[in-house]
């Protein structure tokens, strides 16, 4: 079931620019979905519109199906978030600061939950530290420890990573896990596909204001699997010999390059088979590449023909 | 009602004062101190009594308003200017809050501490002057509304300012002299006729008015008038103050 439903929703800035464009997703209850994109793609716009920080210009959101603008309450009494800037009163202590965000929730006191909020992010000794004395890094948990004070459906962290060294990420990571054996769901952005890759059940692409693709990581890996044989060739070759053509073969322009794609996954690539073939054939090889086409590259891809086809559409 | 976060906005903003009790306390004592020196005992020692009541005492009722409109306006303020400006408001308009909710949490914390900063000044006063206060229910009830339709008035200056000049524009460049021409020093009675009519403009008359005749008995305009106009202004500043949460102007881009 789907717990957060956006749909057509777009955002107009105070100034006119439009910073998302008819965008339509749907996150399911239980999964950790990774919203990837560069830099003013629209992660932020479209989280601080869901929790209600900004106004929507059209759409609809919905959170376990209570829309964000019309039964606020309801709906925020799900959400949680952390966001990307570090945002601390800072003449506070630690713990009165989470137990300020599970009050604003209307919840009753509850000391043993935050005490064990702030123990799972190594964060119990610092409590009666005031904010400013903090590092960046135990910044950026207590304000994740803000945001779990209060039990949420739905988690929202905007580059949880920003800001965070290695050995911090991959805790944080292993909180993301636990908070989804709990059942939270969470929706994370970053600009990084490894990021995505390690931690996101589904995946989507977001630039200029447009999701361009949504899609589960495994099947997004699967694409990922795809290698490709380049086989240079000594003398140039006039077209693919017979025999191969039934392969997924293809003959560069000047003749010198076959290029052969496979799935490395699989137990028989037939790769001897087509080596075989070419020697059977007489051609006479100078050197062998593979290559793996990575997230990186569907996501390089996706975001240049974005742009093209935003190119065209402002040069028509 | 969610009075859990109510009760977690208020104790977190009276937490805020508790941290800095001696500034928030000392300042006030002292001016009012000081007026009372000043005023009440070198000046006031050769000015006729007003109504019957020494000067020292007449200048009681103007001197509470003066530091608690100041107070209450800006701790409604800074209570909501802070969290905007350091960006920890995004919490207040994440969480599942009505603005009813806001407003008590927020405005009821600023009403509070002008409140018992009044009741200080009150205080104070008894080391100065003698005085007797003919109707202290009212006093009590006159100073909570006062508090809290100006600390509404400073939630919405603190919303509505974009950096810290505006935030002080109004407290010093409007309340003050509406204040000192709003007879905390002398009855209207004892301006000319053009200067009383002029006076009737200014708000501040009507609150010292009907504050002084808790004190004494006494009032340069209608009780029932005063009341019912602070009531206006309560009523005004709560409607603007649900505009701006309806629409998030100043608050949501
Ligand atoms: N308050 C605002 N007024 C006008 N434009 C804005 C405002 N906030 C964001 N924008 C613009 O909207 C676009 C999307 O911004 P957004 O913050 O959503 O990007 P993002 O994907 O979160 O980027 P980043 O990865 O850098 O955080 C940007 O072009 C940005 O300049
Ligand atoms: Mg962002």
């Amino acid at each position: 079931m789907s717990l957060l439903k956006i749909n057509a929703l777009t955002k107009s800035y105070e100034n006119g620019f439009q910073a998302l464009k008819s965008v339509d997703l749907e996150v399911r209850e239980g999964e950790i979905l990774a919203l990837l994109g560069p830099n003013g793609a629209g992660k932020t716009s479209l989280i601080s519109a869901t929790c209600g920080l900004t106004n929507i210009t059209s759409g609809t959101i919905t959170v376990g199906g209570y829309d964000v603008v019309k039964q606020p309450l309801e709906a925020r009494r799900q959400i949680s978030l952390v966001p990307q800037e570090i945002m601390l009163e800072p003449f506070e202590k630690v713990i009165t600061t989470v137990r300020l965000s599970r009050g604003l929730f209307g919840l009753a006191p509850d000391e043993a939950h935050i005490e064990k909020t702030l123990r799972r992010l190594s964060l119990w000794d610092k409590r009666d530290t005031r904010n400013m004395a903090l590092s960046g890094g135990m910044k950026r948990r207590v304000m994740i420890a803000k945001a779990l004070s209060h039990s949420p459906k739905l988690l929202f962290l905007d580059e949880p990573s920003a800001g965070v060294d290695v050995e911090l990420r991959n805790d944080m990571w292993r909180l993301v896990e636990e908070l989804k054996e709990q059942g939270v769901t969470i929706i994370l952005t970053t600009h990084y596909i490894e990021e995505a890759e390690e931690v996101a059940d589904r995946v989507a692409i977001i630039n200029h204001g447009d999701i361009l693709l949504v899609e589960e990581k495994a099947d997004l890996m699967a694409r990922l699997g795809k290698k490709e044989l380049i086989i240079e060739l000594q003398e140039a070759a006039k077209e693919i010999p017979a025999g191969l053509a039934d392969l997924a073969l293809s003959l560069s322009d000047d003749g010198l390059k076959l290029t052969y794609s496979y799935d490395a996954k699989q137990e028989r690539t037939g790769i001897t088979n087509l080596l075989s073939h070419l020697s059977d054939a007489g051609m006479r090889l100078k050197d062998l590449q593979t290559h793996t086409s990575s997230l990186e590259e569907i996501f390089v891809s996706l975001v240049h023909k974005d742009e093209d086809d935003n190119n065209e559409k402002a040069s028509s | 009602m969610n009075y859990q976060a109510i009760k977690t906005i208020y104790l977190f903003e009276m937490n805020r004062t508790f941290r800095t009790l001696v500034q928030s306390i000392l300042s006030p004592v002292l001016t009012t101190s000081l007026y009372f020196i000043v005023f009440g005992s070198a000046i006031g020692s050769r000015i006729q009594t007003i109504d019957d009541v020494s000067y020292g005492a007449f200048i009681i009722p103007g001197l509470i308003m003066l530091s608690v409109l100041m107070q209450a306006i800006t701790n409604g303020s800074t209570g909501i200017y802070f969290p905007k400006f350091i960006g920890t408001v995004y919490e207040i308009l994440s969480a599942p809050v009505t603005t009813a909710e806001i407003i008590c949490g927020y405005v009821g914390a600023a009403a509070t501490k002008a409140f018992a900063i009044g009741m200080i000044i009150l205080a104070t006063a008894t080391l100065f002057v003698d005085f007797h206060i003919a109707h202290p229910l009212w006093m009590v009830i006159f100073l909570a509304i006062t508090c809290i339709s100006f600390a509404l008035f400073g939630f919405i200056i603190g919303i509505l300012a974009r950096n810290f000049e505006q935030l002080n524009l109004v407290p010093m460049l409007v309340i003050t002299p509406l204040v000192f021409l709003g007879g905390s020093f002398y009855s209207i009675s004892m301006l000319p006729p053009f200067w009383q009519t002029v006076t009737l403009f200014n708000p501040v008359v009507y609150l010292i008015s009907m504050f002084r005749w808790s004190f004494f008995g006494t009032a340069d305009v209608d009780v029932v008038i005063s009341v019912a106009a602070i009531i206006v202004f309560m009523i005004v500043n709560i409607f603007i103050i649900y505009r701006i949460f309806a629409t998030g102007y100043r608050l949501k881009q």
